[in-house]
């Protein structure tokens, strides 16, 4: 099987890489389903792999080294163990059915070649980025996902705000990239390799680069999973594609940060300072998305927002140690979230491109298939008890917060979170499909089938993929978590009265939040909009903070250094230094040329002058006068010749 | 066969004899300019398969007399580092002459002959040996770049011919003051007067006096580098040479500058170069962010390329001077990297300018829909440019920064900065424009064959580069771990000039 195991990325590389170079000579029809065959042939070696062995011992493969310089040696090289084995299969299978949903979603678009080779190279990114068998390697995919992101959100690039939107979302994770960078060249001088193998675990000794290595990663994982304060880039991200969003901004990419840190957690552990940080970001996360997602009126943005507070979550599970917790609600939430977002893309695109949740409930577009989709991820979203798999994964990591340092406050932000959760996503569900108004639209008929079986799919992982890990305490089995035990530590929950108490409360603050949201809409519709609406619709205003702080006088910087140093030293230096050559050449001229050489010269043309008179004196034809010459000058070069010591 | 004399004359007499024979007709000089550029390709790759090490490292060694009165000689020779830059030389030639195919209008045998000289003056001096003879190519390949830059280039070419002559040839100057200068080190001590460079890396120049030729040197190369604050003759430069112009000087002239300094200033002065190094180290940070900031308020493209040509090739002289293999290895191959990067670039600009005859960014916008090939393109240079893995200019961003890490973290993350620099610039550039609306109302064709051609030989090595660079950091290997050993033994730490 080991050999086999290039495939998995190696397929969907290819698929692009035939996409780019022979993708003109395919017939239009064929490309969608080409992509999707690459995607396939990924999703089954997956498949295969699981029955070949992988959950039981890690499968290895080694392709070539990459650099080799001084005995160092970073290859590209995969390895697939039971936490990459989550990861790729999460990645293929949602990665493989949003393929199959893009064919019908995006027929009509004109440049699929365009679209389907960044959706195959993602993919493949993806695929390296968890399979690394090295942080290098490792920061290949993870830049290349970026890149992918930064193509596919502005797909219609036309419009300027959206290719804005796919710079912004480059730029920002770009920071985060560069601080995992800087981590990853601490880790190369301390220790000399980059492979997982080795570095970790650390071993049993205090390194107290730990704390700042942890840090940056740490920063990292928050650009790539916008997590604040990095995560302005995400809401902006709902430029894109719906299908887009769906596998990139809400089910694969953006939980690259919690597979980081997951991967690289015995350096948290001994940074213990950092691992709590992490866990506290989380919280503020969870709220801070949960209350932004409150007050928005594009359906997308609600999803992004939600995003942006589910991976919160995942980041307070990691930050608590309950590392295959994290990993849990990160497979639920790739299969609701993505289930959401192609329901809501589904309805966006019978609307005709409607992203408002008000009018899109006056349009009334939605067949019953998109709303019993809809309505299942949302529920499992709110984490409605016991039928849901949000439910399982979330409430097993409340409880895990609570024996955290300071559990009790992070438990109450994660709660109140959920809180929050059940109300923002039940006011878009009863806006959007429940309008006692005649509707507007007639629904359609039939979904076409790769557009339903995707969807039918999804909504049936998202009710049952939570089975697979009881709550704690319960008589059901924890297969999930005693799997991965072997890599991951077991997470720690409080003791048993305790953790019953906390399980009722969440699946009570679930309820509540369900519950609360329909007096908010009733309110919503009397025209009655939420307390602090523009400062919460604009995600508390980041981007205008970042806009003065650090866009403003990035480019005030550039623009000074052109005019001050570029222009106002170096050029005006330069042309004062001609300038002072020509005033030195002018003075020359006049004090040397015209003075003294000229002067000179005068005195020499005077003196020849002269001379010349003079000579002139001795042609005088005064025959006696040459004899007399002639003679005194024979004499005189006769006397020389004879009697000169050195002569004749 | 005497290899390297052939790689010399080859272009050079092959261009005299294309200007000579040409009779002002295009096709047979423009022809006749590939077909030698060609050939010269093909030796060299020919060169770097059958070569075989001797037992100093250098693959080919010609020797001869050529002065001998005053010690000079004829000598070439070859090492794995001489022969990347040969290739690179070699692989931008028949590039330069396809994108100029169409692009100069007037007296094509005259610039034939031209660029083939630039390229002859180059490969010498990328392969002699001796000092004087290096200082003659040094200058030879200066002379043929003023005239390419003053008659073919832009409007204001002139000035921008006026000024790079005066930078080089200023810093020529000095360099030829210090090779005097070692050289009567050498025969006072040895009473050997020679301008061997075999025999002059003995030499024991240390000291004030040390430093003070190992600036001359430097000055020279910085200029040509060019290093934070004598870059002022890039961008002119850049701007107003024509296409090919621009390619052999991003592509190769500014190599000849960090080549300088590795073959030259640390072996030769190991000592100064080792109290200097972390204010080279300094110069290269500067040079990194000031040349991505700048970038970043440029309207003309052919500029902001310009720009960030001194901020890479800050990255270069950031790793020659962090002076271990990592730092050393990368230096190089991002010199590879940034030739194929950055010609490449400029040979898209020289495409974009031909079919609107402007450079200016605001003139452009939405082109990405007329013209998707040149669009894809300019995407995978600018994501190379800015430091992609899998591309060629991020194997020796990483391996330049893993250097300096070794010994100044603190410079090490002011050059990682450099990477979100880079971002910002690039992307504002390819947004601008590619993306958007359609600014202008005009028929834009899509590249046609020819720049297909040349655009996917850049392409291809710039995969190669970032894909497999091994081939290329193994004949390194030899050559660098000479200039290492050459050090005055820098442990980490000594050198931790940025902490």
């Amino acid at each position: 099987m080991s050999t086999w195991l290039w495939l998995i990325p190696g397929s969907p590389f290819v698929g692009a890489l035939t996409i780019a170079l022979l993708g003109g000579r395919l017939p239009a029809a064929r490309l969608p389903w080409f992509a999707c065959a690459a995607a396939g042939i990924s999703a089954l070696t997956v498949a295969a792999a699981w029955l070949g062995g992988a959950a039981q011992e890690p499968l290895r493969q080694t392709l070539y080294i990459w650099l080799a310089v001084d005995g160092w040696q970073p290859s590209v090289g995969f390895t697939l163990d039971r936490l990459a084995l989550v990861m790729v299969t999460v990645v293929s299978g949602v990665g493989f059915l949003i393929h199959v949903y893009s064919v019908a979603f995006m027929d009509k678009e004109a440049e699929q070649r365009r679209y389907y080779f960044y959706m195959n190279l993602f993919l493949a990114g993806m695929l390296v980025l968890v399979l690394a068998d090295n942080l290098l390697l490792l920061y290949f995919g993870w830049e290349m996902v970026g890149l992918c992101s930064f193509a596919l959100i502005g797909f219609w690039y036309r419009d300027p705000v959206k290719a804005a939107a796919g710079r912004k979302a480059f730029t920002v994770t770009r920071i985060g990239d560069t601080a995992l960078a800087i981590a990853i060249f601490l880790l190369f001088v301390q220790f000399g390799t980059l492979s997982f193998d080795v570095l970790f675990p650390l071993g049993e000794g205090d390194w107290e680069g730990a704390t700042a290595v942890a840090l940056l990663i740490l920063v990292g994982a928050l650009g790539k999973s916008a997590q604040l304060p990095l995560q302005v880039w995400l809401p902006d991200a709902m430029a894109g594609p719906s299908p887009v969003s769906a596998l990139i901004h809400a089910a694969t990419m953006v939980t690259a940060g919690v597979y980081l840190i997951a991967r690289t957690h015995p350096l948290f552990e001994l940074a213990p300072g950092v691992q709590w940080t992490v866990a506290a970001i989380g919280v503020l996360t969870i709220v801070y998305g949960a209350s932004c997602a409150l007050a928005q009126h594009d359906i997308k943005r609600v999803l992004a927002y939600s995003t942006v507070s589910q991976i919160g979550y995942m980041f307070l599970a990691l930050g608590c140690g309950a590392y295959a917790l994290a990993l849990f609600h990160l497979a639920t939430h790739a299969c609701f979230k993505a289930l959401l977002f192609l329901s809501a893309g589904t309805l966006i695109h019978s609307a005709g491109g409607e992203h408002h949740i008000g009018r899109l409930g006056e349009l009334n577009a939605g067949s019953r298939t998109v709303q019993l989709c809809f309505l299942v991820g949302a529920a499992s979203l709110a984490a409605v008890p016991f039928f849901t798999a949000g439910f399982y994964s979330k409430d097993a990591i409340l409880t895990a917060a609570w024996v955290a340092p300071v559990g009790g406050l992070l438990w109450l932000f994660a709660a109140l979170g959920a809180l929050l959760t059940g109300v923002y996503i039940f006011r878009v569900y009863l806006t959007v499909f429940h309008r006692s108004a005649e509707p507007l639209l007639r629904p359609r008929g039939r979904l076409p089938t790769p557009i339903a079986v995707p969807l039918l799919l999804l909504a049936a992982l998202s009710l049952s993929v939570g089975f697979l890990e009881f709550p704690e305490g319960s008589g059901g089995p924890h297969t999930w978590s005693t799997w991965l035990e072997s890599e991951l530590d077991l997470a720690k929950h409080p003791e048993h009265h305790t953790t019953r108490v906390l399980q009722a409360l969440s699946a009570l603050m679930a309820v509540a939040g369900i519950a609360l949201a329909f007096p908010l809409v009733r309110r919503e519709r009397a025209g009655k909009s939420l307390p602090w609406q523009s400062f919460l619709q604009t995600g508390w205003r980041f981007d205008a903070l970042y806009a003065r702080l650090f866009v403003q006088p990035y480019h005030r910087t550039a623009s000074a250094l052109a005019r001050w140093v570029e222009q106002g030293l170096i050029e005006a230096g330069l042309n004062g230094l001609t300038r002072g050559f020509w005033v030195m050449a002018a003075g020359l001229r006049r004090g040397v040329e015209f003075g003294s050489v000229e002067r000179g010269l005068t005195f020499l043309v005077v003196g020849l002058q002269r001379g010349h008179a003079m000579l002139s004196a001795t042609q005088n034809g005064l025959l006696s006068r040459y004899a007399v010459s002639v003679t005194t000058g024979t004499l005189a070069l006769l006397g020389f010749w004879l009697f000169w010591p050195w002569g004749g | 066969m005497p290899w390297l004399t052939v790689l010399i004359f080859l272009p050079l007499v092959g261009g005299a004899w294309i200007w000579v024979r040409a009779n002002g007709q295009v096709e047979y000089a423009r022809r006749g300019a590939l077909f030698v550029t060609t050939v010269e390709l093909v030796i060299v790759n020919f060169v770097w398969l059958v070569a075989e090490p001797g037992g100093d490292g250098y693959l080919y060694i010609e020797r001869h007399a050529w002065i001998p009165a005053v010690g000079i000689q004829y000598l070439l020779a070859m090492d794995g580092l001489s022969l990347v830059l040969v290739l690179l030389t070699a692989l931008l030639g028949p590039i330069a002459v396809l994108v100029s195919w169409n692009a100069i209008q007037h007296n094509w045998p005259a610039f034939a002959f031209l660029l083939l000289a630039s390229q002859a003056g180059i490969m010498g001096v990328f392969l002699s040996f001796d000092l004087v003879l290096f200082y003659v190519f040094w200058e030879l390949m200066l002379v043929p770049m003023y005239f390419l830059v003053g008659l073919w280039g832009h409007e204001r070419r002139l000035y921008a011919a006026y000024k790079f002559f005066l930078f080089t040839v200023t810093g020529s100057l000095l360099m030829l003051v210090a090779i005097l200068g070692i050289y009567f080190v050498h025969g006072e001590q040895t009473g050997n007067n020679t301008f061997d460079y075999f025999q002059l890396l003995n030499t024991d120049v240390s000291g004030t006096r040390g430093m003070w030729l190992m600036l001359g040197f430097f000055v020279a190369f910085a200029v040509k580098i060019p290093l934070f604050p004598v870059h002022s003759w890039l961008p002119d430069a850049h701007t107003e040479a024509p296409t090919a112009g621009s390619i052999i000087l991003a592509g190769l002239l500014l190599k000849t500058g960090a080549y300088g300094l590795l073959r030259f200033c640390l072996p030769l002065f190991p000592e100064a170069s080792a109290a200097f190094a972390p204010v080279g180290m300094a110069l290269g940070v500067v040079g990194i962010l000031y040349g991505a900031l700048l970038a970043l308020v440029q309207e003309d493209m052919k500029r902001l390329i310009a720009y960030s040509s001194v901020s890479h090739l800050g990255f270069v002289v950031f790793g020659i001077y962090a002076w271990n293999l990592h730092g050393l290895s990368g230096a190089v191959i991002l010199m590879l990297a940034h030739g194929v990067t950055t010609g490449a670039m400029f040979a898209l600009v020289g495409m974009l300018e031909e079919r609107s005859k402007t450079r200016q960014l605001s003139e452009f916008g939405g082109l990405l829909s007329p013209m998707p090939r040149l669009g894809a393109f300019l995407l995978l240079f600018t994501l190379s440019s800015m430091g992609m893995p899998g591309l060629a200019n991020f194997v020796g961003e990483f391996l330049v920064l893993a250097g300096v890490f070794q010994h100044a973290a603190g410079l090490g993350v002011a050059g990682a900065l450099g990477i979100i620099f880079g971002v910002v610039y690039l992307l504002w550039m390819y947004q601008r424009a590619m993306l958007g609306a359609l600014r202008r109302e005009r028929r834009w064709v899509d590249l046609k064959r020819r720049e297909m051609v040349s655009l996917g030989i850049f392409a291809a090595a710039v995969l190669w580069l970032g894909l497999y660079p091994a081939p290329f950091l193994d004949i390194l290997q030899g050559p660098l771990g000479v200039i290492m050993e050459s050090g005055p033994h820098l442990s980490t730490g000594e050198v931790s000039g940025g902490q």
